[in-house]
């Protein structure tokens, strides 16, 4: 056993990031312990306070304290912004292999309809579902999931005709191993680097739309404390109570940021042929 | 030839899957779009005149009967009437596209004036400190929801310091500042990167060289030489910002009130006025698949090497 902190050492970036990670998801998880008020409570006598040493970011419309929605809205977004990509990715790798591993009609069929949902803006669809649909949390994670799955059904689907010609699947053929062993065996650990990679490199993205879609009021619901809508709502007062917008941004800022610079970081770790040091 | 075909089938088959997604999804939402013209219009809504009104619409019809309908008015250039403002839907969906394309218009322009200046500078400087600088800065602009920048800005120039009107419920020159602002900040972010990466490109390649070797300054070889070729691979970036611009701009238009298509779209998505929001839809993704097309054409023809149609499948 050389040395136990050899990879942080050689990684140092990628290993400050994670923590960094590791920091929000510990938030987000021990939120209801850290927030220093309930953030559901509200209190009619403290409306619309300014930031004060009681309420560090100050109280919204119905005196409850910001810090500690803000706080239990990491949870929100977090939770929902990771079930997101992992079923985008679920999903998308499924279309992928199938399509890519067996072909023919049904290849066609299914890339036909990935090449529809590419050829056309995602977020315009991804309102129109989420707002017929009726807002809540698990109508924003369905259009999301319906119009971002393509690329990675698109990604896979490349990856897996790769494979299906290599010399390890041709000869588990032979072999006469089951099909489905052969992709759960073969092709599935080859895929799955790069959609882990993507997938990582999409939480920011994801995480915006998410409270893009709330912020239009087509996503959680009042009195949900989802930073995009806490946005919303704080948007009526921009002019008496300027922090109730200013915080739930800088959080999302914040919180993309860390995970932008993880997954990118994590690109370099898992995929060295891609040169990112000078372009 | 061929690949024109293809495309435009492809074109085809979006606009019809597009179509009836969304017309599903309107047909399984919740609600009775009879009461709701009804209530719109002021009536006591009875039983009787319910299913009146639900046969007027066509409404008792099979799902499929109403799909083909709407596609035939829609063929005939007839999307329908909007539940909400008693008007066609077309009628409505182009009062907002005026405002959309002036936004789009004047967003493209901020576009080319922040990310080409910075993107060369960047990359004639690249691993100096206007390198970090710029690359933070993009950096920090692709992390930033674009409607919580919206929101600062309009708080800051609109608001603390009175530049510029709040909402603007009218299309003006004064009005469209902010959202522009806003919209090409986020845009540049990716520009930035990109002009960046093609000048440098650009800046190994032999020509550079001879051209240092016979004397040129820098200056020149930048100006007369790099930036027509870099040019190239900017247009169809631009190109599909445009579409996008047009469509998927409207989280930027709720924030500053601004009078365009995707402010229609959102209103008419919660008053649930559903052939509004399907005119959208469908619209948008004509417009956006017409542009991809005209970027590529355009792109094909400017760039000689394509031409000659070894251009690959994509």
């Amino acid at each position: 056993m050389a040395d136990k902190f050899e990879f942080a050492r050689q990684h140092k970036l990628f290993s400050l990031y994670t923590a960094l990670v590791v920091l929000i998801l510990a938030v987000a998880i021990f939120a209801p312990y850290l927030a220093p008020q309930d953030p559901m409570a509200g209190n009619m006598k403290n409306v619309l306070q300014t930031p004060s040493a009681e309420h560090l970011l100050g109280t919204d419309k119905l005196g409850r304290d910001t810090l500690s929605r803000i706080i239990a809205g990491t949870q929100v977004s977090l939770f929902m912004t990771i079930c997101l990509v992992v079923l985008i990715a679920a999903v998308g790798s499924l279309v992928g292999i199938v399509s890519g591993y067996f072909g023919g009609k049904i290849e066609t069929v299914l890339m036909r309809f990935a090449d529809m949902m590419l050829a056309f803006p995602g977020v315009v669809l991804a309102i129109a579902i989420a707002g017929i649909l009726g807002g809540s949390v698990v109508n924003t994670i369905l259009a999301l999931l319906t119009v971002s799955w393509a690329k990675y059904a698109r990604l896979v689907r490349s990856l897996v005709i790769k494979l299906r010609h290599s010399d390890f699947v041709l000869a588990a053929q032979v072999n006469g191993t089951r099909t489905k062993d052969i992709l759960r065996r073969h092709i599935l650990p080859n895929v799955l680097p790069m959609v882990v990679i993507t997938g990582a490199m999409d939480i920011g993205t994801m995480m915006m739309e998410i409270a893009g879609l709330s912020f239009l009021g087509f996503g959680a619901q009042p009195p949900t404390p989802e930073w995009g809508l806490m946005l919303n709502e704080g948007r009526q007062y921009i002019q008496t109570a300027p922090w109730l917008m200013m915080y739930p941004g800088t959080a999302i800022f914040i919180v993309v940021a860390v995970f932008n610079l993880w997954g990118d970081s994590l690109r370099d770790l898992l995929d060295p042929r891609h040169d990112n040091t000078n372009r | 030839m061929k690949r024109l075909g293809n495309r435009l089938l492809q074109m085809i088959v979006t606009l019809i899957g597009v179509s009836f997604l969304t017309f599903c999804l309107t047909y399984i939402a919740p609600g009775d779009p009879a009461a709701m013209v009804l209530e719109a219009g002021d009536h006591i809504v009875s039983e009787e005149l319910l299913q009146k009104t639900r046969e007027e619409m066509g409404l008792d019809k099979p799902f499929l009967v109403q799909y083909a309908n709407w596609v035939g008015g829609l063929l005939h250039g007839d999307m329908g009437l909007s539940y909400s403002a008693k008007k066609p839907v077309a009628e409505k969906l182009s009062e907002g596209f005026v405002g959309t394309c002036f936004l789009a218009a004047v967003t493209i322009v901020f576009v080319v004036i922040i990310s080409l200046p910075l993107g060369i500078w960047s990359a004639v400087r690249q691993n100096e400190w206007p390198d970090y600088l710029v690359r933070f800065c993009s950096f920090v602009g692709v992390s930033m929801p674009n409607f919580w920048l919206g929101l600062m800005l309009l708080y800051i120039f609109g608001l603390k310091l009175m530049l510029f009107p709040i909402t603007s419920s009218s299309v003006t020159v004064k009005g469209v500042i902010l959202p522009a602002l806003t919209l090409a900040v986020y845009q540049s972010t990716k520009y930035v990167r990109q002009v960046r990466t093609v000048i440098l490109d650009e800046l190994h390649q032999d020509y550079v060289i001879g051209a240092r070797a016979r004397g040129l300054s820098e200056r020149a070889i930048l100006l007369k030489h790099i930036l027509p070729n870099a040019l190239l691979p900017l247009i169809t970036l631009l190109g599909m910002s445009i579409g996008w611009l047009l469509g998927g701009v409207a989280v930027i238009e709720i924030v500053f009130s601004w009078p365009g298509i995707g402010n229609t779209a959102v209103h008419a998505i919660m008053m649930r006025d559903y052939p509004l929001v399907e005119g959208f839809v469908l619209w948008i993704a004509i417009v956006y698949m017409v542009i991809n097309f005209l970027v590529d054409l355009s792109y094909a023809y400017l760039d000689p090497k394509l031409r000659k149609g070894e251009q690959a499948d994509g």
